[in-house]
């Protein structure tokens, strides 16, 4: 070990509840990366709440042009904002951190947090003052405020120079030795994510550049059936960032809660590397139905790509719960078939997050996106209530659940704090969980009778026409309504226990003596 | 036996344990029937969205319709004009915001071919009630070999946001009892 190394050692920390080092710049990142997404997470509640009392069609709360608005907010909040903030943090996390090395180019990787910020803060002002009522997807003609498209544009190029210092930082870990042996299969997860963050991110320049460009009025408008095709390049892709996140973050909580174990590691990584190869081509079941693409391209994309990344999902569906049974049996609980499950630490939130996460994920989120995804049954699903139904059991259930779950793990290693309200914490995962089960699938059913999603008003006042759907909408809508209530509720709560936890929490308990 | 955040000492690619084997060998095997699936039954479903499909220019594409519109036009419903247009014609839907121009009078059992473009932003075709989408994109004309199968009154909702009046965007498409009434639907 050399004398940088040596130097360098003194800025770690020790964290008392996992024995890993933490970095301070990587620490003080992840810790703003984590402030930053909570904040999103704020905005796009606050818009969940008027969004689900809208939809509820017997209550239809906001006028028409805050629906809309708080619609654009809502998507944008927390599909780009707080995921990816969080995710930034995850990187920090599962580099520099895991590898117990460091942040190469500190002073880079805070301008790239401040890039970030200020873009978000810049689509955020755009979003509630008006300026940009085009919804998350801004197909043109619809147009924004230049600023709107700039903002996203300074966002992602944020993004990607941190996606940028995380390869750096596993090229300095390996050049100074600071671990033996392969990246652990949680980084290994992280790189995946961060390759496919890459391809997802050019995609994203390759369509905002123009579109602000258009915004401003120097070029012309981007064809809208190309913008079509390169925006859900961005705009899937990224929920594959999302997918291979949270599957990481699943065997890191495994990890955690209750030393699962990594079956065969061989497996694994090739099931990360199936969504690398594959998991873009995935964007094409957004276009079923669009005109500007032939059949064999439509089948092509969406047969065999696709399903050898649900091939990959299916492999770690199967890995990370039996890793988790090895593990648990290896801590005692050897007792018959099941005596590892109910001794489970079903009370320890990290551990109920993840295993809600893996359950609705796989067997809504997944079988809803792969029913979806072929040509012929696309027809009857194309932007019904089937598409948000699916993509908030993947996204929300999933990966933003799963995010939680880790969320109580980072406030004693990062922050130092212990997690307050405990008690509150303990039924967090379920409250939200058992929220999103409700909303995602009566989100599904409505939209099987033909429920338009991204719609006002169902009810059709002051149109031309008069449509009567199935008595079973109303029904659905309500429960959905309330699901999606118990689950915003949910993620106040989650908000609440972090952010008080993080300002006002105790400090964890030998943190002040460990390392330094 | 070590966790995902340990880094692995020494070689790692060994052979898996024997259920994890079974697990990919099975998953594979299904995710190859899924795959088979995709291109089989697009040949033998019948159940395919295949239009014909050509780049248009969107002012020419609504003028086509207005000239369809007055060409064929039998009344007028709600300020939206009312076609019907003969057996086996070209028939044109246009969405503009936040209308479907015209309303359609077709014929149970008769083909046509159904275009549906837009003049302005994107807009979605929702039929109601048996809920089937096709994405309407301007400067793309989507042209739809369709045989109405029932007669009945249908409704075409807008499902892809298109401004502060999308959800007020709904037409209408009449199907009167045909001259044979065939099984089909849409080919």
């Amino acid at each position: 070990m050399n004398t940088t190394v040596a130097a360098l050692a003194a800025r770690f920390r020790t964290c008392p509840t996992t024995g890993l080092r933490v970095n301070s710049t990587a620490e003080h990142l992840i810790r703003l990366n984590a402030v930053f997404a909570i904040l999103a997470m704020v905005a796009g509640v606050i818009a969940a709440f008027g969004l689900v009392l809208t939809r509820w069609q017997a209550v239809h709360l906001l006028e028409a042009v805050w629906y809309y608005r708080l619609l654009t907010v809502h998507g944008v909040s927390m599909l780009i904002f707080f995921i990816i903030f969080f995710e930034m943090a995850v990187l920090y996390f599962a580099g520099p951190v895991l590898l117990n090395s460091r942040v190469p180019m500190p002073k880079l990787a805070w301008a790239a947090f401040i890039l970030m910020a200020v873009g978000a803060v810049m689509v955020e002002v755009q979003m509630w003052t008006g300026k940009a009522d085009v919804l998350f997807t801004s197909y043109p003609p619809l147009r924004a405020h230049p600023n709107y498209y700039l903002g996203i544009i300074f966002f992602a190029v944020g993004a990607l120079v941190v996606v940028g210092l995380f390869f750096a930082s596993l090229v300095v870990a390996k050049r100074e030795e600071t671990y033996g042996g392969s990246v652990p299969l949680v980084t290994y997860g992280a790189i995946a994510a961060a390759v496919i963050a890459v391809i997802t991110l050019l995609h994203g320049a390759a369509i905002y550049v123009p579109t602000w460009t258009w915004a401003m009025g120097w070029t012309a408008m981007p064809d809208p059936q190309v913008y079509r095709l390169i925006w859900w390049g961005l705009g899937h892709s990224s929920q594959q960032i999302n997918v291979a996140a949270m599957v990481a973050v699943w065997y890191l909580l495994g990890a955690l809660t209750v030393g699962a174990v990594v079956l065969n590691e061989k497996i694994s990584r090739a099931a990360f590397f199936l969504y690398v190869l594959f998991i873009s081509m995935a964007s094409a079941h957004h276009l079923l139905v669009d005109p500007g693409f032939g059949s064999g391209w439509k089948i092509w994309n969406t047969s065999y790509a696709m399903y050898l990344a649900v091939l990959a999902s299916m492999i770690h569906g199967f890995t990370v719960p039996a890793g988790i049974e090895v593990g648990q049996r290896l801590r005692g609980f050897t007792k018959g078939m099941f005596e590892w499950l109910r001794k489970a630490p079903w009370g320890d939130p990290g551990f109920s997050a993840m295993i809600l996460s893996i359950i609705i994920f796989g067997f809504i989120g997944g079988i809803t996106g792969v029913t979806f995804g072929t040509e012929q049954i696309n027809i009857i699903a194309h932007n019904t209530l089937r598409v948000p139904g699916h993509f908030h059991a993947t996204v929300v259930a999933g990966t933003a659940l799963a995010f939680m779950g880790v969320t109580y793990y980072v406030i004693p290693l990062v922050f130092q704090k212990q997690v307050a309200f405990w008690p509150l914490a303990r039924i967090q995962p379920y409250l939200f969980g058992g929220g999103m089960v409700l909303f995602t699938m009566s989100m599904t059913f409505a939209g099987t009778f033909g429920v338009p999603r991204r719609h006002y008003d169902i009810s059709f006042t002051g149109a031309p026409f008069d449509i009567q759907y199935n008595a079973a909408v109303d029904l659905l809508l309500g429960i959905m309504g309330i699901g999606g209530l118990i689950a915003a509720t949910a993620v106040v709560l989650y908000i609440l226990i972090a952010v008080w936890s993080v300002f006002f929490g105790k400090p964890m308990p030998q943190a002040a003596t460990a390392g330094e | 036996m070590h966790t995902g955040i340990v880094s692995p000492k020494g070689v790692w690619w060994v052979k898996a344990p024997k259920a994890e084997r079974i697990w990919v060998m099975i998953a594979f095997a299904w995710c190859m029937v899924l795959f088979a699936m995709m291109p089989l039954w697009h040949y033998r479903g019948g159940q395919n969205p295949s239009g014909i499909r050509h780049k248009v220019d969107p002012e020419a594409y609504e003028a086509r319709t207005l000239e369809f519109v007055e060409q064929y036009r039998v009344g007028e419903e709600s300020g939206i004009a009312v076609v019907a247009p003969p057996p086996g014609s070209d028939i044109y839907m246009l969405g503009k915001m936040w209308q479907w121009i015209p309303v359609l009078k077709l014929q149970a059992g008769v083909s046509y071919t159904l275009h549906l473009s837009s003049s302005d932003v994107n807009h979605g075709f929702n039929l109601f009630p048996p809920n089937i989408n096709f994405q309407v994109v301007p400067g793309y004309d989507y042209a739809l070999r369709i045989t109405p199968n029932e007669p009945g009154d249908y409704k075409v909702v807008c499902n892809e946001f298109c401004g502060i009046g999308h959800h007020l965007m709904l037409g209408r498409i009449i199907v009167e009892e045909g001259p044979v009434v065939a099984a089909g639907g849409i080919q």
